[in-house]
Protein backbone atom coordinates (compact mmCIF):
# COMPACT_ATOMS: atom_id res chain seq x y z
CA UNK A 1 0.00 0.00 0.00
CA UNK A 2 2.85 2.36 0.56
CA UNK A 3 4.85 1.45 -2.49
CA UNK A 4 1.57 2.21 -3.71
CA UNK A 5 0.90 5.60 -2.71
CA UNK A 6 4.27 6.79 -3.13
CA UNK A 7 4.36 5.98 -6.81
CA UNK A 8 1.24 7.44 -7.16
CA UNK A 9 1.72 10.71 -5.23
CA UNK A 10 5.24 10.86 -7.51
CA UNK A 11 3.27 11.01 -10.17
CA UNK A 12 1.04 13.36 -9.52
CA UNK A 13 3.64 15.68 -8.38
CA UNK A 14 5.43 15.40 -11.52
CA UNK A 15 2.25 16.34 -13.23
CA UNK A 16 2.14 19.26 -11.33
CA UNK A 17 5.46 20.27 -11.97
CA UNK A 18 4.66 19.48 -15.51
CA UNK A 19 1.51 21.74 -15.34
CA UNK A 20 3.49 24.90 -14.02
CA UNK A 21 6.31 24.55 -16.88
CA UNK A 22 3.12 24.35 -19.74
CA UNK A 23 1.86 27.31 -18.04
CA UNK A 24 4.77 29.25 -17.83
CA UNK A 25 5.91 28.39 -21.75
CA UNK A 26 2.68 28.92 -22.84
CA UNK A 27 2.59 32.52 -21.28
CA UNK A 28 6.21 33.23 -23.32
CA UNK A 29 4.42 31.84 -26.51
CA UNK A 30 3.54 35.50 -27.14
CA UNK A 31 7.31 36.09 -27.01
CA UNK A 32 6.72 39.58 -24.76
CA UNK A 33 4.44 38.35 -21.67
CA UNK A 34 4.85 42.54 -20.43
CA UNK A 35 1.89 43.28 -22.91
CA UNK A 36 -0.06 40.71 -21.10
CA UNK A 37 0.78 41.76 -17.63
CA UNK A 38 0.14 45.63 -18.27
CA UNK A 39 -2.96 47.20 -19.17
CA UNK A 40 -3.11 48.15 -22.63
CA UNK A 41 -2.86 51.96 -21.43
CA UNK A 42 0.28 51.25 -20.26
CA UNK A 43 3.06 53.72 -21.31
CA UNK A 44 6.52 52.37 -22.43
CA UNK A 45 7.70 53.38 -19.57
CA UNK A 46 5.31 50.86 -17.67
CA UNK A 47 6.66 48.30 -19.81
CA UNK A 48 10.60 49.28 -19.29
CA UNK A 49 9.95 49.43 -15.39
CA UNK A 50 7.53 45.86 -15.66
CA UNK A 51 10.41 44.01 -17.11
CA UNK A 52 12.98 45.09 -15.14
CA UNK A 53 10.45 44.40 -11.71
CA UNK A 54 9.59 40.75 -13.34
CA UNK A 55 13.32 40.33 -14.46
CA UNK A 56 12.78 40.04 -18.25
CA UNK A 57 16.06 40.53 -19.23
CA UNK A 58 17.53 37.77 -17.51
CA UNK A 59 17.87 34.25 -19.79
CA UNK A 60 14.29 32.36 -19.94
CA UNK A 61 15.94 29.48 -17.58
CA UNK A 62 16.96 31.90 -14.90
CA UNK A 63 13.17 33.41 -14.98
CA UNK A 64 11.84 29.83 -15.17
CA UNK A 65 13.38 28.94 -11.93
CA UNK A 66 11.79 32.23 -10.30
CA UNK A 67 8.72 31.24 -11.16
CA UNK A 68 9.17 28.01 -9.94
CA UNK A 69 10.66 29.23 -6.68
CA UNK A 70 7.85 31.89 -6.39
CA UNK A 71 4.98 29.34 -6.47
CA UNK A 72 6.55 27.24 -3.52
CA UNK A 73 6.89 30.08 -1.50
CA UNK A 74 3.45 30.74 -2.31
CA UNK A 75 3.78 33.51 -3.47
CA UNK A 76 1.65 34.29 -6.70
CA UNK A 77 2.49 37.40 -7.32
CA UNK A 78 1.05 41.01 -7.60
CA UNK A 79 -2.22 41.99 -10.25
CA UNK A 80 -0.70 45.25 -11.35
CA UNK A 81 -4.60 46.16 -12.62
CA UNK A 82 -5.87 45.99 -9.63
CA UNK A 83 -3.19 47.02 -7.31
CA UNK A 84 -3.60 44.35 -4.73
CA UNK A 85 -2.34 41.02 -3.79
CA UNK A 86 -3.37 37.77 -6.21
CA UNK A 87 -4.23 35.55 -3.45
CA UNK A 88 -6.64 38.61 -1.97
CA UNK A 89 -8.55 38.70 -5.33
CA UNK A 90 -8.99 35.02 -6.15
CA UNK A 91 -9.52 33.59 -2.62
CA UNK A 92 -12.29 36.03 -2.27
CA UNK A 93 -13.84 34.21 -5.01
CA UNK A 94 -13.17 30.80 -4.14
CA UNK A 95 -16.58 30.28 -1.60
CA UNK A 96 -18.56 31.42 -4.56
CA UNK A 97 -17.70 28.81 -6.99
CA UNK A 98 -17.28 26.02 -4.31
CA UNK A 99 -20.82 27.02 -3.97
CA UNK A 100 -21.98 26.65 -7.18
CA UNK A 101 -20.04 23.72 -8.04
CA UNK A 102 -21.48 22.19 -4.58
CA UNK A 103 -25.11 22.94 -5.79
CA UNK A 104 -24.70 21.37 -9.39
CA UNK A 105 -22.88 18.25 -7.81
CA UNK A 106 -26.06 18.16 -5.76
CA UNK A 107 -28.24 18.18 -9.07
CA UNK A 108 -26.47 15.98 -10.84
CA UNK A 109 -26.32 13.19 -8.20
CA UNK A 110 -29.76 13.70 -7.00
CA UNK A 111 -31.26 12.98 -10.78
CA UNK A 112 -28.54 11.69 -12.31
CA UNK A 113 -28.02 8.20 -9.82
CA UNK A 114 -31.88 7.83 -10.33
CA UNK A 115 -32.18 8.21 -13.77
CA UNK A 116 -29.20 5.31 -14.21
CA UNK A 117 -30.72 2.73 -11.76
CA UNK A 118 -33.75 3.12 -13.58
CA UNK A 119 -31.93 2.47 -17.23
CA UNK A 120 -30.04 -0.12 -15.96
CA UNK A 121 -32.94 -1.74 -14.41
CA UNK A 122 -35.71 -1.09 -16.87
CA UNK A 123 -33.47 -2.28 -19.85
CA UNK A 124 -34.35 -2.52 -23.19
CA UNK A 125 -37.78 -1.28 -22.46
CA UNK A 126 -39.48 1.77 -23.32
CA UNK A 127 -38.58 3.51 -19.71
CA UNK A 128 -35.07 3.03 -20.59
CA UNK A 129 -34.51 4.19 -23.95
CA UNK A 130 -36.62 7.54 -22.73
CA UNK A 131 -34.58 8.33 -19.90
CA UNK A 132 -31.48 7.70 -22.24
CA UNK A 133 -32.87 10.58 -24.38
CA UNK A 134 -32.60 12.85 -21.37
CA UNK A 135 -29.39 11.98 -20.82
CA UNK A 136 -27.86 12.55 -24.64
CA UNK A 137 -30.05 15.29 -24.30
CA UNK A 138 -28.12 16.86 -21.20
CA UNK A 139 -24.88 15.91 -22.75
CA UNK A 140 -25.06 17.98 -25.86
CA UNK A 141 -26.69 20.95 -24.04
CA UNK A 142 -24.36 23.77 -24.44
CA UNK A 143 -24.54 25.05 -20.87
CA UNK A 144 -24.61 28.68 -21.97
CA UNK A 145 -27.49 27.66 -23.55
CA UNK A 146 -29.50 26.14 -21.39
CA UNK A 147 -28.40 28.60 -19.30
CA UNK A 148 -29.78 31.48 -21.00
CA UNK A 149 -32.90 29.54 -22.02
CA UNK A 150 -33.52 29.15 -17.85
CA UNK A 151 -33.19 33.33 -17.98
CA UNK A 152 -35.63 33.29 -20.22
CA UNK A 153 -38.28 31.08 -19.23
CA UNK A 154 -38.38 31.25 -15.25
CA UNK A 155 -36.42 34.69 -14.83
CA UNK A 156 -38.33 37.44 -17.71
CA UNK A 157 -40.95 35.37 -18.46
CA UNK A 158 -42.41 33.15 -15.21
CA UNK A 159 -40.49 35.69 -13.04
CA UNK A 160 -40.19 32.77 -10.57
CA UNK A 161 -36.05 33.35 -10.09
CA UNK A 162 -33.59 35.90 -10.29
CA UNK A 163 -31.71 36.38 -13.74
CA UNK A 164 -28.50 36.77 -12.27
CA UNK A 165 -26.24 37.58 -9.58
CA UNK A 166 -26.16 35.74 -6.16
CA UNK A 167 -27.11 35.86 -2.53
CA UNK A 168 -30.16 34.16 -1.78
CA UNK A 169 -30.64 30.51 -2.12
CA UNK A 170 -33.34 31.43 -5.06
CA UNK A 171 -29.61 32.70 -7.02
CA UNK A 172 -28.42 29.30 -6.97
CA UNK A 173 -30.86 27.53 -8.57
CA UNK A 174 -30.54 28.14 -12.34
CA UNK A 175 -26.71 27.92 -12.04
CA UNK A 176 -26.80 25.12 -10.26
CA UNK A 177 -29.21 23.33 -12.92
CA UNK A 178 -27.11 24.77 -15.84
CA UNK A 179 -23.77 23.53 -14.82
CA UNK A 180 -25.23 20.29 -13.11
CA UNK A 181 -26.70 19.06 -16.62
CA UNK A 182 -23.42 17.43 -18.56
CA UNK A 183 -22.44 16.07 -14.71
CA UNK A 184 -26.08 14.26 -14.37
CA UNK A 185 -25.74 13.18 -18.22
CA UNK A 186 -22.24 11.30 -16.65
CA UNK A 187 -23.22 10.21 -13.49
CA UNK A 188 -26.45 8.66 -15.24
CA UNK A 189 -23.79 6.82 -17.45
CA UNK A 190 -21.63 6.01 -15.25
CA UNK A 191 -24.63 4.49 -12.65
CA UNK A 192 -26.21 2.99 -15.50
CA UNK A 193 -23.35 0.75 -16.16
CA UNK A 194 -22.14 -0.24 -13.38
CA UNK A 195 -25.74 -1.41 -12.19
CA UNK A 196 -25.73 -3.45 -15.23
CA UNK A 197 -22.46 -4.87 -14.63
CA UNK A 198 -23.47 -5.90 -10.96
CA UNK A 199 -26.61 -7.27 -12.82
CA UNK A 200 -24.83 -9.44 -14.61
CA UNK A 201 -23.16 -11.07 -12.04
CA UNK A 202 -23.78 -14.72 -10.24
CA UNK A 203 -24.97 -13.07 -6.67
CA UNK A 204 -27.80 -11.19 -8.50
CA UNK A 205 -29.13 -14.26 -10.10
CA UNK A 206 -29.16 -16.47 -6.90
CA UNK A 207 -30.48 -13.89 -5.08
CA UNK A 208 -33.20 -13.60 -7.77
CA UNK A 209 -34.05 -17.47 -7.65
CA UNK A 210 -34.44 -17.11 -3.88
CA UNK A 211 -37.03 -14.90 -4.11
CA UNK A 212 -35.67 -11.24 -2.99
CA UNK A 213 -37.72 -8.67 -4.90
CA UNK A 214 -36.23 -5.91 -7.17
CA UNK A 215 -36.43 -3.10 -4.44
CA UNK A 216 -34.70 -4.98 -1.85
CA UNK A 217 -32.31 -6.03 -4.59
CA UNK A 218 -30.99 -2.58 -5.42
CA UNK A 219 -31.22 -0.93 -2.07
CA UNK A 220 -29.14 -4.04 -0.12
CA UNK A 221 -26.80 -5.15 -3.35
CA UNK A 222 -27.11 -2.84 -6.22
CA UNK A 223 -26.29 0.03 -5.01
CA UNK A 224 -23.57 -0.59 -2.68
CA UNK A 225 -21.88 -2.72 -4.81
CA UNK A 226 -21.92 0.07 -7.57
CA UNK A 227 -20.57 2.92 -5.84
CA UNK A 228 -17.39 2.54 -6.60
CA UNK A 229 -17.00 3.86 -9.87
CA UNK A 230 -19.90 6.75 -8.90
CA UNK A 231 -17.27 7.42 -6.30
CA UNK A 232 -14.00 7.65 -7.80
CA UNK A 233 -15.61 10.00 -11.10
CA UNK A 234 -17.05 12.41 -8.50
CA UNK A 235 -13.80 13.64 -7.63
CA UNK A 236 -13.39 13.96 -11.38
CA UNK A 237 -16.49 15.47 -12.04
CA UNK A 238 -15.65 18.13 -9.57
CA UNK A 239 -12.43 19.59 -10.75
CA UNK A 240 -14.79 19.52 -14.59
CA UNK A 241 -17.34 21.37 -12.83
CA UNK A 242 -14.93 24.02 -11.94
CA UNK A 243 -13.86 24.51 -15.09
CA UNK A 244 -17.07 24.33 -16.63
CA UNK A 245 -18.10 26.97 -13.86
CA UNK A 246 -15.87 29.71 -16.21
CA UNK A 247 -19.01 29.91 -18.65
CA UNK A 248 -22.05 29.31 -16.50
CA UNK A 249 -20.61 32.05 -13.79
CA UNK A 250 -20.42 34.20 -17.28
CA UNK A 251 -24.28 33.85 -18.20
CA UNK A 252 -25.44 34.22 -14.88
CA UNK A 253 -22.89 37.10 -13.40
CA UNK A 254 -22.12 34.85 -10.37
CA UNK A 255 -18.99 36.74 -8.94
CA UNK A 256 -17.10 32.96 -8.09
CA UNK A 257 -13.74 31.96 -10.13
CA UNK A 258 -14.53 31.82 -13.32
CA UNK A 259 -16.27 34.81 -13.93
CA UNK A 260 -12.98 36.30 -12.34
CA UNK A 261 -11.18 34.41 -15.25
CA UNK A 262 -13.29 35.95 -18.18
CA UNK A 263 -13.22 39.28 -16.46
CA UNK A 264 -9.26 39.15 -15.84
CA UNK A 265 -8.37 38.61 -19.58
CA UNK A 266 -10.76 41.10 -20.66
CA UNK A 267 -8.87 43.45 -17.89
CA UNK A 268 -5.46 41.63 -19.17
CA UNK A 269 -4.91 40.77 -15.88
CA UNK A 270 -2.79 38.08 -16.49
CA UNK A 271 -1.59 36.45 -13.07
CA UNK A 272 -4.84 36.76 -11.98
CA UNK A 273 -5.68 34.20 -14.86
CA UNK A 274 -2.68 32.27 -14.73
CA UNK A 275 -3.23 31.61 -10.64
CA UNK A 276 -6.50 30.56 -11.69
CA UNK A 277 -5.80 28.01 -14.34
CA UNK A 278 -2.86 26.74 -12.06
CA UNK A 279 -5.67 26.12 -9.54
CA UNK A 280 -7.43 24.07 -11.39
CA UNK A 281 -4.76 22.45 -12.50
CA UNK A 282 -3.93 21.62 -8.93
CA UNK A 283 -7.40 20.40 -8.11
CA UNK A 284 -7.40 17.76 -10.96
CA UNK A 285 -4.43 16.60 -10.00
CA UNK A 286 -5.67 16.08 -6.64
CA UNK A 287 -8.64 15.00 -7.31
CA UNK A 288 -7.15 12.50 -9.80
CA UNK A 289 -4.57 10.87 -6.89
CA UNK A 290 -7.53 10.98 -4.38
CA UNK A 291 -9.68 9.11 -6.56
CA UNK A 292 -6.59 6.54 -6.99
CA UNK A 293 -6.06 5.96 -3.61
CA UNK A 294 -9.76 5.76 -2.64
CA UNK A 295 -10.13 3.29 -5.62
CA UNK A 296 -7.31 0.70 -4.46
CA UNK A 297 -8.51 1.14 -0.85
CA UNK A 298 -12.24 -0.03 -1.61
CA UNK A 299 -10.81 -2.74 -4.71
CA UNK A 300 -6.85 -4.17 -4.00
CA UNK A 301 -6.45 -5.29 -7.35
CA UNK A 302 -5.79 -1.78 -8.63
CA UNK A 303 -2.91 -0.97 -6.39
CA UNK A 304 -1.48 -4.39 -6.90
CA UNK A 305 -2.03 -4.45 -10.67
CA UNK A 306 0.17 -0.89 -10.56
CA UNK A 307 3.28 -3.36 -8.63
CA UNK A 308 3.50 -5.64 -11.90
CA UNK B 1 -23.41 -2.16 -23.86
CA UNK B 2 -25.79 -4.35 -25.98
CA UNK B 3 -29.31 -3.01 -24.91
CA UNK B 4 -29.10 0.77 -25.60
CA UNK B 5 -27.33 -0.74 -29.12
CA UNK B 6 -30.33 -2.62 -30.03
CA UNK B 7 -33.10 -0.65 -28.74
CA UNK B 8 -31.68 2.65 -30.37
CA UNK B 9 -30.06 1.12 -33.88
CA UNK B 10 -33.75 1.07 -35.11
CA UNK B 11 -34.64 4.34 -34.81
CA UNK B 12 -32.27 6.40 -34.83
CA UNK B 13 -29.68 4.96 -37.59
CA UNK B 14 -30.28 7.72 -40.22
CA UNK B 15 -31.34 11.43 -38.35
CA UNK B 16 -28.18 11.92 -37.00
CA UNK B 17 -26.19 11.81 -39.95
CA UNK B 18 -29.02 13.25 -42.33
CA UNK B 19 -29.36 16.49 -39.69
CA UNK B 20 -25.23 16.43 -40.05
CA UNK B 21 -25.42 16.39 -43.88
CA UNK B 22 -27.95 19.11 -43.96
CA UNK B 23 -25.69 21.53 -41.80
CA UNK B 24 -22.93 20.72 -43.77
CA UNK B 25 -24.96 21.49 -46.86
CA UNK B 26 -25.82 24.82 -44.95
CA UNK B 27 -21.84 25.30 -44.38
CA UNK B 28 -21.08 24.83 -47.75
CA UNK B 29 -23.85 26.35 -49.80
CA UNK B 30 -24.17 29.46 -47.21
CA UNK B 31 -23.70 32.30 -50.21
CA UNK B 32 -26.69 30.92 -52.17
CA UNK B 33 -29.26 29.65 -48.92
CA UNK B 34 -29.18 32.87 -46.82
CA UNK B 35 -31.82 34.97 -47.40
CA UNK B 36 -29.60 37.85 -46.69
CA UNK B 37 -26.22 38.96 -46.43
CA UNK B 38 -25.18 38.36 -42.59
CA UNK B 39 -23.29 41.06 -41.83
CA UNK B 40 -25.86 43.38 -43.39
CA UNK B 41 -27.37 45.90 -40.76
CA UNK B 42 -30.03 47.67 -40.79
CA UNK B 43 -30.62 50.03 -38.28
CA UNK B 44 -34.39 50.69 -38.58
CA UNK B 45 -34.82 46.95 -38.20
CA UNK B 46 -33.24 46.22 -35.19
CA UNK B 47 -34.24 43.70 -32.49
CA UNK B 48 -37.42 42.79 -34.90
CA UNK B 49 -39.22 39.15 -33.62
CA UNK B 50 -39.32 36.41 -36.22
CA UNK B 51 -41.59 37.14 -39.35
CA UNK B 52 -40.87 40.30 -39.44
CA UNK B 53 -41.21 42.07 -42.76
CA UNK B 54 -39.14 44.78 -44.42
CA UNK B 55 -38.89 45.88 -47.97
CA UNK B 56 -40.89 42.96 -49.27
CA UNK B 57 -38.68 40.46 -47.65
CA UNK B 58 -39.00 38.51 -44.49
CA UNK B 59 -36.93 37.88 -41.67
CA UNK B 60 -37.92 34.52 -41.25
CA UNK B 61 -35.89 34.27 -37.34
CA UNK B 62 -36.14 37.74 -36.91
CA UNK B 63 -32.74 40.19 -36.50
CA UNK B 64 -30.57 41.05 -34.40
CA UNK B 65 -29.43 44.47 -32.15
CA UNK B 66 -27.70 45.63 -35.17
CA UNK B 67 -31.08 44.97 -37.55
CA UNK B 68 -28.46 41.50 -39.26
CA UNK B 69 -31.12 38.86 -40.72
CA UNK B 70 -31.00 36.15 -37.74
CA UNK B 71 -31.23 33.13 -40.09
CA UNK B 72 -28.92 33.97 -42.21
CA UNK B 73 -26.00 34.41 -39.73
CA UNK B 74 -27.17 31.15 -38.75
CA UNK B 75 -26.67 29.63 -41.69
CA UNK B 76 -22.85 31.41 -42.13
CA UNK B 77 -22.51 30.54 -38.28
CA UNK B 78 -22.52 27.01 -39.33
CA UNK B 79 -19.25 27.43 -41.21
CA UNK B 80 -17.35 28.44 -38.32
CA UNK B 81 -18.48 25.81 -35.75
CA UNK B 82 -17.94 22.77 -38.77
CA UNK B 83 -14.99 23.62 -40.02
CA UNK B 84 -13.34 24.57 -36.81
CA UNK B 85 -14.47 21.39 -35.45
CA UNK B 86 -13.28 19.47 -38.10
CA UNK B 87 -9.89 20.91 -38.31
CA UNK B 88 -9.23 20.79 -34.47
CA UNK B 89 -10.16 17.57 -34.57
CA UNK B 90 -8.36 16.36 -37.63
CA UNK B 91 -5.13 17.83 -36.09
CA UNK B 92 -5.71 16.78 -32.97
CA UNK B 93 -6.00 13.51 -34.00
CA UNK B 94 -3.14 13.34 -36.08
CA UNK B 95 -0.60 14.74 -33.03
CA UNK B 96 -2.51 12.26 -30.62
CA UNK B 97 -2.49 9.23 -32.77
CA UNK B 98 1.57 9.61 -33.53
CA UNK B 99 2.36 10.08 -30.25
CA UNK B 100 -0.27 7.60 -28.67
CA UNK B 101 1.30 4.41 -31.53
CA UNK B 102 4.35 5.82 -31.09
CA UNK B 103 4.69 5.25 -27.21
CA UNK B 104 2.61 1.98 -27.43
CA UNK B 105 5.07 0.46 -29.84
CA UNK B 106 8.47 1.83 -29.07
CA UNK B 107 7.98 1.55 -25.62
CA UNK B 108 11.37 2.20 -23.47
CA UNK B 109 11.92 5.59 -22.48
CA UNK B 110 10.06 7.23 -25.41
CA UNK B 111 7.05 5.64 -24.05
CA UNK B 112 7.55 7.23 -20.06
CA UNK B 113 7.88 10.38 -21.72
CA UNK B 114 5.31 10.69 -24.29
CA UNK B 115 2.59 9.23 -21.81
CA UNK B 116 3.88 11.64 -18.97
CA UNK B 117 3.58 14.17 -21.07
CA UNK B 118 -0.17 13.16 -22.33
CA UNK B 119 -1.17 12.72 -17.65
CA UNK B 120 0.19 16.57 -17.73
CA UNK B 121 -2.41 17.59 -20.54
CA UNK B 122 -4.59 15.98 -18.99
CA UNK B 123 -4.30 17.37 -15.58
CA UNK B 124 -5.44 20.76 -16.83
CA UNK B 125 -8.99 21.23 -17.22
CA UNK B 126 -9.03 21.32 -21.02
CA UNK B 127 -11.40 24.56 -21.07
CA UNK B 128 -9.12 26.52 -19.03
CA UNK B 129 -5.78 25.85 -21.00
CA UNK B 130 -7.52 26.55 -23.90
CA UNK B 131 -8.78 29.72 -22.28
CA UNK B 132 -4.98 30.71 -21.17
CA UNK B 133 -3.59 29.88 -24.43
CA UNK B 134 -6.08 31.72 -26.59
CA UNK B 135 -5.88 34.58 -24.12
CA UNK B 136 -1.70 34.55 -24.90
CA UNK B 137 -2.01 34.08 -28.53
CA UNK B 138 -5.01 36.78 -28.96
CA UNK B 139 -8.33 35.02 -30.63
CA UNK B 140 -8.85 34.51 -33.97
CA UNK B 141 -9.95 31.58 -36.79
CA UNK B 142 -6.57 29.99 -36.98
CA UNK B 143 -5.60 30.44 -32.79
CA UNK B 144 -8.52 28.31 -32.22
CA UNK B 145 -8.16 25.49 -34.04
CA UNK B 146 -4.59 25.48 -33.02
CA UNK B 147 -5.35 25.65 -28.92
CA UNK B 148 -8.43 23.54 -29.72
CA UNK B 149 -5.99 20.96 -31.03
CA UNK B 150 -3.04 21.57 -28.22
CA UNK B 151 -5.77 20.80 -25.59
CA UNK B 152 -7.46 17.72 -27.05
CA UNK B 153 -4.56 15.65 -28.59
CA UNK B 154 -3.98 13.73 -25.20
CA UNK B 155 -7.37 11.89 -25.65
CA UNK B 156 -6.40 10.02 -28.79
CA UNK B 157 -3.05 9.53 -27.63
CA UNK B 158 -4.39 7.86 -24.87
CA UNK B 159 -6.96 5.58 -26.70
CA UNK B 160 -4.10 5.26 -29.38
CA UNK B 161 -1.56 3.58 -26.78
CA UNK B 162 -3.55 1.37 -25.13
CA UNK B 163 -4.88 0.05 -28.70
CA UNK B 164 -1.45 0.22 -30.07
CA UNK B 165 -0.24 -2.06 -26.86
CA UNK B 166 -3.17 -4.37 -27.28
CA UNK B 167 -2.38 -4.76 -31.12
CA UNK B 168 1.44 -4.63 -30.89
CA UNK B 169 2.15 -8.31 -29.28
CA UNK B 170 -0.18 -10.15 -31.75
CA UNK B 171 1.55 -12.81 -34.04
CA UNK B 172 0.87 -10.77 -37.28
CA UNK B 173 3.20 -7.95 -36.01
CA UNK B 174 5.41 -10.31 -34.56
CA UNK B 175 5.60 -11.89 -38.45
CA UNK B 176 5.60 -8.72 -40.09
CA UNK B 177 8.70 -7.76 -37.86
CA UNK B 178 10.51 -10.44 -38.29
CA UNK B 179 10.28 -9.83 -41.99
CA UNK B 180 12.16 -7.42 -41.87
CA UNK B 181 9.05 -4.47 -41.90
CA UNK B 182 10.35 -0.97 -40.46
CA UNK B 183 8.58 0.50 -37.33
CA UNK B 184 6.91 2.74 -39.42
CA UNK B 185 5.49 0.31 -42.22
CA UNK B 186 4.27 -1.90 -39.32
CA UNK B 187 2.51 1.14 -37.57
CA UNK B 188 1.08 2.74 -40.61
CA UNK B 189 -0.19 -1.34 -42.97
CA UNK B 190 -0.56 -3.71 -39.97
CA UNK B 191 -1.44 -1.68 -36.47
CA UNK B 192 -3.31 1.76 -37.67
CA UNK B 193 -5.91 -0.49 -39.65
CA UNK B 194 -6.73 -2.44 -36.37
CA UNK B 195 -7.05 0.41 -34.01
CA UNK B 196 -8.88 2.90 -36.26
CA UNK B 197 -12.24 1.72 -35.22
CA UNK B 198 -11.75 3.62 -31.12
CA UNK B 199 -10.37 6.11 -32.47
CA UNK B 200 -13.05 6.71 -35.08
CA UNK B 201 -15.73 6.73 -32.23
CA UNK B 202 -13.26 9.22 -29.78
CA UNK B 203 -13.05 11.21 -32.53
CA UNK B 204 -16.85 11.37 -33.22
CA UNK B 205 -17.30 12.36 -29.48
CA UNK B 206 -14.78 15.07 -29.45
CA UNK B 207 -15.86 16.60 -32.74
CA UNK B 208 -19.65 17.43 -30.55
CA UNK B 209 -17.36 18.96 -28.02
CA UNK B 210 -14.98 20.90 -30.23
CA UNK B 211 -18.15 22.27 -31.61
CA UNK B 212 -19.22 22.93 -28.02
CA UNK B 213 -15.28 24.17 -26.77
CA UNK B 214 -15.49 26.61 -30.11
CA UNK B 215 -18.60 28.30 -29.45
CA UNK B 216 -17.68 28.38 -25.59
CA UNK B 217 -14.87 30.30 -26.77
CA UNK B 218 -16.70 32.32 -29.20
CA UNK B 219 -19.13 33.27 -26.23
CA UNK B 220 -16.38 34.88 -23.73
CA UNK B 221 -15.42 36.73 -27.01
CA UNK B 222 -12.41 34.87 -27.00
CA UNK B 223 -13.24 32.85 -30.35
CA UNK B 224 -13.87 34.16 -34.17
CA UNK B 225 -14.74 37.76 -34.12
CA UNK B 226 -17.11 39.78 -34.94
CA UNK B 227 -18.59 40.45 -37.04
CA UNK B 228 -17.75 36.69 -38.50
CA UNK B 229 -21.13 35.09 -37.50
CA UNK B 230 -20.40 32.66 -34.83
CA UNK B 231 -23.52 30.71 -33.19
CA UNK B 232 -21.16 31.34 -29.71
CA UNK B 233 -20.98 34.86 -30.35
CA UNK B 234 -24.62 34.70 -31.22
CA UNK B 235 -25.19 33.50 -28.04
CA UNK B 236 -23.22 35.95 -26.35
CA UNK B 237 -25.14 39.08 -27.93
CA UNK B 238 -28.33 37.34 -27.06
CA UNK B 239 -27.61 36.86 -23.20
CA UNK B 240 -27.59 40.77 -23.60
CA UNK B 241 -30.82 41.21 -25.20
CA UNK B 242 -32.56 38.56 -23.55
CA UNK B 243 -35.59 40.36 -22.09
CA UNK B 244 -36.43 41.90 -25.34
CA UNK B 245 -35.70 39.72 -28.13
CA UNK B 246 -35.37 36.04 -27.19
CA UNK B 247 -35.15 34.80 -31.09
CA UNK B 248 -31.45 36.37 -31.30
CA UNK B 249 -29.92 33.72 -28.32
CA UNK B 250 -32.43 30.95 -29.08
CA UNK B 251 -31.92 29.69 -32.50
CA UNK B 252 -28.37 29.57 -32.64
CA UNK B 253 -27.83 27.58 -29.34
CA UNK B 254 -30.66 24.46 -30.55
CA UNK B 255 -28.55 24.81 -33.91
CA UNK B 256 -25.50 23.42 -31.51
CA UNK B 257 -27.80 21.61 -29.32
CA UNK B 258 -28.84 19.57 -32.57
CA UNK B 259 -25.16 19.38 -34.13
CA UNK B 260 -23.94 18.02 -30.78
CA UNK B 261 -26.78 15.61 -30.22
CA UNK B 262 -26.27 14.26 -33.47
CA UNK B 263 -22.31 13.72 -33.26
CA UNK B 264 -23.04 12.24 -30.02
CA UNK B 265 -25.57 9.94 -31.19
CA UNK B 266 -23.15 8.82 -33.80
CA UNK B 267 -20.44 8.30 -31.26
CA UNK B 268 -22.96 6.54 -29.10
CA UNK B 269 -24.02 4.20 -31.65
CA UNK B 270 -21.04 3.64 -33.45
CA UNK B 271 -19.26 2.52 -30.16
CA UNK B 272 -21.84 0.11 -29.49
CA UNK B 273 -21.36 -1.55 -32.69
CA UNK B 274 -17.37 -2.11 -32.38
CA UNK B 275 -17.35 -2.29 -28.51
CA UNK B 276 -16.27 0.79 -27.04
CA UNK B 277 -12.44 1.38 -27.19
CA UNK B 278 -12.81 4.68 -24.55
Amino acid sequence: MLRFLLNRGGQALIAAFGVVTLVFFIQRLSGDPTALLLPETATQADIDAMRVTLGLDRPLIVQYWAFLSDLLRFDLGRSFVQNADVWDIVSSRIPKTLQLAFGALVVALLIGLPMGLIMAITRGKHVSKFIMWIVLACQSMPTFWSGIMMILVFGVWLRWLPSSGTGTFAHLIMPSIALGLLSLATYARITRAAVLDELGKDYVRSARARGVRTGRLVRHHLLRNSMIPIISITALELSQLLAGAVIVETVFAWPGLGLLTVQSIAARDFVVVQTIVLMGAFVTIFANLAADILYSVVDPRVRLAGQS
Amino acid sequence: MTGRGATFKSTLTWWPAGLLLVLVICAVFAYWLAPFDPDRQNLLGRLKPPGFEARGKVFLLGSDELGRDVLSRLIYGARVSLLVAALSVLLSGFVGVTVGMAAGYLRGWIETILMRLVDIFLSIPAILLAIITVAVLGPGFINVVLVLALTRWPRYARVAYGQTLAIAGRPFVTLARSMGASPLRVLALHILPNIVGPLLVVATLEFGLMVLFEAGLSFLGLGVQPPTASWGSMLSTGRNYIATAWWIAMFPGFALFLLVLSANLIGDRFGDRIGDGR
